[in-house]
Parts: structure tokens; C-alpha cells; sequence
């Protein structure tokens, strides 16, 4: 193995050894999504009466695939962000003095965050006896768990491209809020595309997040489920087609040094 | 000596506008340590980076083992290893885990990086604490990590960029009685702007504001001052520094409120000033001349922003 492969697989451990320790930030990332599905489902429990052909039979199921997306929103992204740390500790200057490509970080990085993510996702898969509506099929659990990995991969090297390019991170959060949050309340997490607004609509099938939802929730629910912007395999394709970008923009992001002088 | 392990030929780095590094040219042989001595702002940071391959020269040729640092960046990378000002660790893995990670950065695995850990643990006397997560390490034994991560892959050239920052005078010196050995195996490049640590290079370069200054041994160049310098106090230093001149023919140079006076038979001269110009002086002291005093005759400035004046050491 050359030091690449080395490299990648050290960083992605790391990622997951410093995940199990802290205990605290497992939970962390876990409690604002679960927050926001009991709160929000059962805040709407009976206000929201979906529509189409099939409807879930309540708010909490329609609600629980954009939890599991805006959780692997976070974990993903939080998980890049100990790269602006990182820089303040020499760790890694230590990385770019040594002998190996950068894409390797990128990867290294990236799949360590798309790993946390996908471990939260699937944990919060348990929560699926507790609402009615489910159709599992091995077909449906296959896109599924693809979906919650290519948005694992994108929201990580999102988080990576914006941690190189800043040099605080108080940046950083400013520039995650404005971005990630109506990113995913414009996704039809929260409301199904069809019921929208024309104005909506049309901001929301420009969102990539909206093809992550409405694949995972067609994964779990069915295709004819409230929500669908398109097959489940057109949902995935342009997922897959997001994750390239932003991959193609991290490789490309570290070509350059990093910004500000961390010393 | 063997050949130069760095060769800066008119090397010069501007960031923007501002210019970091003004056409140096030396070479640094192979096998020894080498001081860059100067203060905060004079470009030392900015070398070593340009050495580590992290910033392109923006004039000159600079050669790092033999190697172009730009295009033969792996090559140069291969060879060298980095000490940064703040250490390059993961406070949250081991002692162990973090040099195994750093091991992977360079391709090394198995029983041959384990080996090579409990190697340099053994050496470096950290054999006790390798599976300490390094957040409960003092500053002191986490330096020592941070410099077992840096020779961890055998480089030839350890570059050190103010490698004892935060570090108290006891634990500094602990790090330097484990530096000093290493001497033979790898050549050693210190950024730092404390004299002590300067002095106890081969060669040091001083820098000042992006120049080099002046070069040599330590013993050499203060010795080119004389034996001895002599330093007067005074509240009115530049009228001193007139009188002297006037009265006794000595090259004198007003720092601050102190002059320094060029005076090879300086213990014969005193009490002749004393007696001419007793009611000027407030302390006069004759002492072995340092790096400090060859800053400062180059520069006129002194080497620290808040200079230990050798006046106020003796009456």
C-alpha cells in the first residue's frame, strides 16, 4: 500500500476513533434532528393534511426522511469542520509537508464525515417501527443507504471546501447558516413539493437536497408517496451528479494554498 | 563538510506588496545546525515555510536537498521533516496513535513503523506515556512528541520553526539536550529569536526585516566586535554619544537609553570616562560581546521588542 491509500485510510480512522470517544458529539448530532421531528411532527400532527396519490398516514412519517437527511447534513459538515482547528494546531501544515497527494485529504476528510453521517442515518432507521406507512424492500434499502452515502460524501467536502477557504470558525457557522438551513427547508423536508407555492417549486427542484429527500423517502415509503420530484433513480443520479461536483471542487479547492496564514 | 544541504541563490518572497524575504543567498551544509536568528517579523516563519515546500519563492533559485521545492516538491517532501510552532498533533488520539498517523503520511506501516515508534520513544524518553491521549501530556513532553513526529520518517533535514514557544527555560532546555544529539544524524535549521538558542548552533544567520544580515559562526562573528564591548547608560545618550566622539575619538551608537561603545581596551578606558563624564552615566558595563550585540551593531535595532537591556543587569 502506498502512502496514499495509508493516508486516507489514517485520516478516516482518526475520524471514527475521536467519533467513539466523544460520546458527547454523538448525541449532539442526533438530539437537534430528533428535536426537530418530534417538535415539528407533532406540532403539525394535525394541521398538515397530505395529499397524493398515496399519503403517509401521518406528518411524523413524512417528516422522519428529512430528519435523517438534515442529520447527515450536520454530521457530515460539523465533522470537516475540525479542519479550521486543525490549522491553528500545525497538524495540518504537518500534512502538506509530507510526501503525499491532496486529494488524499480530501478523500481521507470526506469519507470520514460520510461515514459518521451514514452511522446516524442508520440509527435513526429505528425509528421507523414507531410510524406507520413503511414499505421496505431490499430495492428500496439499497437507495436508501446510496442516497444517505453520496449526501454523507457532498455535505463533507462541502464542509471541507468552506474550511480551507476560512480562517475562523465563527465564519464558518455564518456562512453554514445561511446556507445549509433554507437548503433544507426548501427541500421538502418539511413540506411536500406539490402543495407549494409556483415560486417554491421551482427554487426547490433547483435544490440538490430535494432529490437526496425525495430519494430517501421514496426508498422507505414508496414511489407513489407524497413528495416525489422525480424516479428514484433520477433522484440518485442527480445526487450522484452533486457529490461529483463538490468532490470535483475539493480536489480542486486544494490545489490552491490555504487561506490567511494560520501563523 | 559534504555538500550544502540548502543553496538559496537571490531568493526573494513578497506577500502582496509587502516584501517577506529580500534576495537571500547562502548555502547551508549538510550535517549541522543552523541558526536563523531574528525578531518577530523578519522573515524566518516565511523561509522555513518556503523550505518546507509550502510557498514558492517569488524571485531566485532555492534548492532543498539538491531538489527544486516547487517542482520536485515529493522528492524535497521525502527528505525532510518540520517542526511548526505549534505542534502537530491530535490532542484527543495517543502519543502512539498520532505518530502512526503521521507514519501513514509517509507511506510507512506495520512492524517496521512500530518499531521505528518505540525507537525514537526509547530516545526521546517518552516510552512510559505512549498510550496518553496527548491532551493530558505537559507542554513540554508534547513538544517532545511533536519532535519524534518530525523524525519519525528519517529525514535528513529537520527544519524547527521556533520549536520551544511556550515553553519555560527548564523544559527548553530539556528540549535542547535532546536536539543537541540528533546533531549527527540530521541537519538542523532553527527559526528562533532567542539568543541562547541561537548561540548554541554551527552557523547562524541573522535576519532583519527580510534580510540577511550577517552570517557565520556564533563564536566568529561576535568575536569580530572585540573582546569585550562596553556599554554605558545614560538619560541623554545621543549628547554621550557626541562627547565620546568629540572628546575621546570612540565610535559610539546610541539603542534606547544605552550606548554602545567600540572600545577594544575598554577596561582601561572606563575609569578615564568615569572621570570626564561621571555626572552622564547612570551604569557602565564591559562584558564578552553576544549575537545580540552583532544584531545591533548591524542593524542598530536591538533583536527583541522588549530588549534585556545589558545595562540593567550591573551597576
Amino acid at each position: 500500500m502506498n502512502a496514499f491509500i495509508l493516508t486516507v485510510r489514517a485520516l478516516w480512522w482518526r475520524e471514527l476513533v475521536k467519533f467513539v470517544r466523544d460520546r458527547a458529539r454523538l448525541f449532539g448530532a442526533l438530539a437537534q434532528p430528533l428535536a426537530f421531528w418530534i417538535l415539528l411532527g407533532l406540532g403539525f400532527h394535525r394541521s398538515i393534511h397530505l395529499t397524493g396519490p398515496v399519503a403517509p398516514d401521518s406528518y411524523l412519517a413524512y417528516l422522519l426522511p428529512g430528519i435523517i437527511v438534515l442529520t447527515i447534513l450536520f454530521t457530515a459538515i460539523f465533522s470537516t469542520m475540525a479542519l479550521i482547528e486543525e490549522r491553528r494546531s500545525g497538524l495540518l501544515q504537518a500534512l502538506l509537508v509530507a510526501p503525499v497527494a491532496r486529494t488524499a485529504l480530501v478523500l481521507g476528510y470526506g469519507l470520514g464525515g460520510t461515514t459518521l453521517a451514514l452511522l446516524e442515518a442508520i440509527l435513526l432507521l429505528g425509528l421507523l417501527p414507531l410510524v406507520n406507512g413503511a414499505r421496505l424492500t431490499a430495492i428500496g434499502l439499497i437507495q436508501v443507504f446510496s442516497v444517505s452515502l453520496l449526501a454523507g460524501l457532498a455535505f463533507a467536502l462541502l464542509g471541507f471546501v468552506v474550511a480551507w477557504r476560512s480562517t475562523s470558525t465563527r465564519g464558518y457557522h455564518a456562512v453554514m447558516n445561511v446556507v445549509l438551513l433554507p437548503l433544507w427547508a426548501l427541500s421538502g423536508a418539511v413540506f411536500p413539493i406539490e402543495g407549494a407555492a409556483p415560486v417554491l417549486q421551482l427554487i426547490m427542484r433547483l435544490n440538490p437536497v430535494t432529490y437526496m429527500v425525495s430519494a430517501l423517502r421514496q426508498g422507505l415509503f414508496g414511489t407513489s408517496i407524497a413528495g416525489a420530484v422525480g424516479s428514484p433513480e433520477g433522484c440518485l443520479f442527480i445526487t450522484g451528479l452533486f457529490t461529483l461536483a463538490l468532490l470535483l471542487w475539493a480536489v480542486h479547492t486544494v490545489r490552491n494554498p490555504l487561506s490567511g496564514n494560520a501563523f | 563538510m559534504s555538500e550544502p544541504v540548502v543553496v538559496l541563490s537571490s531568493v526573494t518572497f513578497r506577500y502582496g506588496t509587502h516584501v517577506a524575504l529580500q534576495d537571500l543567498s547562502f548555502e547551508i551544509p549538510a550535517g549541522s545546525c543552523f541558526g536563523l536568528l531574528g525578531p518577530n517579523g523578519s522573515g524566518k516563519t516565511t523561509l522555513i515555510r518556503l523550505l518546507a515546500t509550502l510557498l514558492p519563492p517569488t524571485h531566485g533559485q532555492l534548492r532543498v536537498c539538491g531538489f527544486d521545492p516547487v517542482r520536485e516538491a515529493d522528492t524535497v517532501r521525502r527528505c525532510l521533516g518540520v517542526v511548526f510552532q505549534h505542534p502537530a498533533l491530535d490532542i484527543d488520539l495517543t502519543v502512539e496513535e498520532n505518530l502512526r498517523l503521521h507514519g501513514a503520511f509517509y507511506g510507512m506501516r506495520g512492524p517496521e513503523l512500530t518499531q521505528r515508534i518505540e525507537e525514537l520513544l526509547e530516545r526521546l524518553g517518552l516510552s512510559n506515556q505512549k498510550h496518553t491521549p496527548v491532551k493530558r501530556l505537559s507542554v513540554g513532553q508534547q513538544r517532545r512528541v511533536d519532535l519524534t513526529r518530525g523524525l519519525l520518517h528519517r529525514p535528513k533535514l529537520l527544519l524547527l520553526d521556533e520549536p520551544t514557544t511556550g515553553l519555560d527555560p527548564l523544559a527548553r532546555h530539556a528540549f535542547w539536550q535532546l536536539l543537541n544529539p540528533l546533531r549527527q544524524t540530521v541537519t538542523l535549521i532553527i527559526a528562533t529569536h532567542l539568543l541562547e538558542e541561537a548561540e548554541q548552533c554551527d552557523t547562524v544567520a541573522l535576519l532583519d526585516a527580510g534580510r540577511l544580515v550577517a552570517l557565520g559562526a556564533p563564536d566568529a562573528l561576535t568575536r569580530a566586535l572585540g573582546q569585550e564591548v562596553l556599554w554605558l547608560k545614560s538619560s541623554t545618550p545621543e549628547a554621550l554619544v557626541q562627547v565620546l566622539h568629540m572628546q575621546f575619538g570612540l565610535e559610539a551608537h546610541a539603542v534606547g537609553h544605552s550606548v554602545r561603545v567600540a572600545a577594544p581596551n575598554a577596561h582601561a578606558l572606563l575609569p578615564h570616562l568615569y572621570d570626564a563624564l561621571g555626572d552622564q552615566l547612570q551604569s557602565a558595563t564591559i562584558r564578552r560581546p553576544t549575537l545580540e550585540d552583532v544584531f545591533l551593531a548591524y542593524t542598530g535595532h536591538h533583536l527583541q521588542a522588549a530588549p534585556e537591556l545589558p545595562l540593567s543587569e550591573s551597576p
